[in-house]
């Protein structure tokens, strides 16, 4: 399978008075066509930074450092107006408050022809025209109608589907998708969820989905990424990480998560809370909450390493994992 | 679980609660019906989950049961006594029965107070004769129960976490010692792990202080959790209400069905098999719902009479309830239920 991105040795850190913050760490990763990756993690977990990193959307005290290439191009190190022939073009990415995202003073058509113009060298109308059959094809009823809304007019659902919209106009190669279903309702969360798997059955687009949610994982997922602490924990095929876990916050954020379909008395929860990414513990960062932590976790940092089945793990723990009852 | 004979601790008949929504400057406003013909009770000691979309109405019944939004029409009984109708000074009294936890932790205490004034703020309104140590006592018994160091009493909100806060959230609405506490969506804003350690904690707190618990959430799984009985709203009336076992292995109304068939499964092989009966558009507006049964828009089974009148709320099969006209025809093979 042809790669689009692949990233190496990336990492963020952001200087703040006297001291700085690594929020991601030695990240790696390629990402083929049409490929569907979940990156999953908790909050200060680097999976938000690490992307908006990639996109040139750091906050000014942020400093990226490592490759990011898509082809021959260092996404990473651009200047802002290099930058802008790819950004949107061949790489875009959506939010999870798409409000936050539009321009309120704009009508949808606006702000979506705009993109066609800057990217594309279209012309007004046609602009607009193709505008309007992209928010037939991501399922906007009376489309015409809807293009002429200020943002504020529509539902969530509705502006997720315009940002959506917004981002597939130039048909990018890679979409980046954080938290896209977090603020919506579970029925529109099914629905969006089925227009990504259409994005890239059809489309050929390549999907990064930053998550912190394992039920979205599952039903779209093709490899996942699982983050912690800055840096990625364990890698592989979605059904492997589920059905066969090996590293403990993996094993850990599974135990959290209730299923629809199974009523448990307790969940197992992860003891304790997400590390500081200003004082990380030493060693593994994970060792304070691990049920299967020993003597080398506290003091040795476990690196990603590969276990076969193109998967890999950062855990020295080679054990069986019967999870709860041992914690 | 419940005793032989459940006790009703709180009984909602007939509530209706609309807001007037301006249309402009110049305009009439229009009548938004938030809550309309909500009958239910709610039994000593059970979890009772309310699950649906945003603009259903959840949170609002939660506010109009705990008398922090009025009623337009019908009563709150609290062991037979209408809150509705209590003056001010005595629902004041009564809150120390009924308390509430929101959403956001850290928006919902105050960032000027430190954790032990926030917890034991309650008390000085509702237990004005306990002296200053007697407050403290109960202020760090209340924060041991839910997990807080004792040593925290003296910080301020901005330094914990989503998860510490929401402790702090749970231990105001305990030092009162109440019997309901109205749980508005308490783990949405949390992470995984720790919306976790918060559910467990609230299972716990349930079981030693013998608690009922109102469970507002529009996460299926979570409420499917935790409640014993599930009440599911669409536009500002009950559609179904029925055991949490009732719900999820043989819901009657096609909304219930559809909601459940959207709520993604932790399971790869599950969730590729699953064939979700995927609901078509958006809720309607509640300032002018459809007419007849107001899910007939997006339901794959309504027929033109739905159209013409609104179902009623019917007891079926002891004592669960449905407000469907085809309810009866509807029956689909058990494997369709969770699409798997």
């Amino acid at each position: 399978m042809k790669q689009v991105l692949k990233v190496e040795d990336m990492s963020v850190t952001f200087a703040l008075h006297e001291s700085e913050v690594h929020a991601v760490r030695e990240m790696n990763f390629a990402l083929s066509e049409g490929e569907t990756l979940a990156v999953v993690g908790e909050s200060g977990s680097g999976k938000s930074q690490a992307f908006l990193a990639i996109m040139g959307l750091l906050a000014k005290n942020g400093r990226t450092g490592g490759r990011a290439m898509m082809g021959d191009v260092n996404l990473i190190g651009l200047a802002p107006g290099q930058l802008d022939i790819y950004r949107g073009k061949d790489i875009a990415m959506i939010f999870q408050d798409p409000m936050t995202s539009l321009n309120p003073t704009l009508r949808v058509k606006t702000q979506l022809a705009e993109v066609l113009v800057k990217h594309r060298g279209f012309d007004k109308g046609k602009a607009v025209k193709s505008a309007v059959e992209m928010l037939e094809r991501v399922g906007i009823p009376e489309p015409a109608k809807r293009a002429n809304a200020y943002p504020h007019e529509l539902s969530g659902g509705m502006r997720q589907r315009v940002m959506i919209a917004m981002a597939l106009l130039c048909q990018p190669k890679i979409l980046i998708a954080d938290e896209p279903t977090t603020a919506l309702d579970v029925t529109v969360q099914a629905q969006m969820l089925d227009l990504f798997k259409t994005l890239t059955d059809d489309f050929g687009t390549s999907l990064v989905l930053i998550t912190h949610d394992l039920g979205v994982v599952a039903g779209v997922a093709d490899r996942m990424m699982v983050m912690y602490g800055g840096r990625a924990v364990e890698k592989g095929v979605t059904d492997d990480l589920f059905y066969d876990p090996r590293h403990p916050y993996t094993l850990g954020l599974l135990h959290s998560t209730p299923h629809i379909a199974k009523r448990a008395e307790r969940l197992d929860p992860i003891q304790g809370l997400p590390p500081s990414l200003e004082h990380l513990p030493k060693g593994c960062s994970f060792n304070p909450r691990c049920a299967f932590a020993f003597d080398r976790c506290l003091n040795e940092r476990p690196l990603l390493t590969e276990t076969g089945n193109g998967r890999e793990k950062a855990c020295f723990y080679e054990g069986p994992m019967t999870y709860g009852k041992v914690a | 679980m419940m005793d032989q004979t459940p006790i009703n601790l709180l009984e909602i008949k007939n509530l209706k609660k609309t807001f007037a929504i301006s249309s402009g400057l110049f305009a009439r406003p229009l009548t938004l019906t938030a809550l309309e013909n909500i009958n239910f009770t709610i039994r000593k000691g059970e979890t009772l989950g309310i699950v649906g979309e945003s603009g259903c109405g959840k949170s609002t019944l939660g506010r109009c049961i705990l008398q922090l939004l009025s009623p337009d029409e019908g009563q709150v009984l609290w062991l037979g006594q209408d809150l509705t109708k209590l003056p001010a000074e005595e629902m004041r009294k009564r809150r120390q029965d009924l308390q509430i936890i929101f959403q956001d932790p850290l928006a919902s205490l105050n960032p000027r107070m430190t954790v032990g004034e926030i917890i034991a703020d309650p008390l000085r309104t509702l237990r004005p004769e306990l002296k200053k140590d007697e407050r403290r006592a109960r202020v760090l018994k209340t924060m041991e129960a839910v997990g807080l160091l004792p040593e925290m009493i003296n910080r301020y909100p901005h330094e914990f976490s989503g998860g510490q806060a929401q402790r702090i959230g749970i231990a105001r609405a305990l030092i009162t010692e109440p019997k309901l506490i109205v749980c508005d969506e308490p783990v949405s804003a949390l992470d995984v792990s720790i919306q976790a350690q918060i559910l467990n904690l609230l299972a716990e707190l349930k079981d030693e202080f013998g608690l009922t618990l109102i469970f507002i959430s529009h996460n299926l799984s979570v409420v499917r959790h935790v409640s014993d009985r599930i009440l599911v709203l669409y536009l500002g009336r009950i559609v179904e209400l029925a055991t949490g076992d009732e719900i999820y292995d043989d819901p009657k109304h096609p909304y219930t069905r559809a909601l459940l068939t959207a709520v993604p499964i932790p399971d790869p092989k599950l969730a590729r098999q699953r064939n979700i009966d995927a609901l078509k558009g958006e809720i309607p507006s509640p300032i002018n719902p459809p007419s007849g049964c107001t899910f007939r828009t997006r339901c794959r089974f309504a027929k033109p009479f739905c159209a013409e009148q609104r179902p009623p709320l019917e007891t079926i099969d002891g004592g669960r309830l449905v407000a469907c006209h085809r309810w009866r025809e509807i029956e689909v093979p058990e494997e369709a239920v969770l699409g798997v």
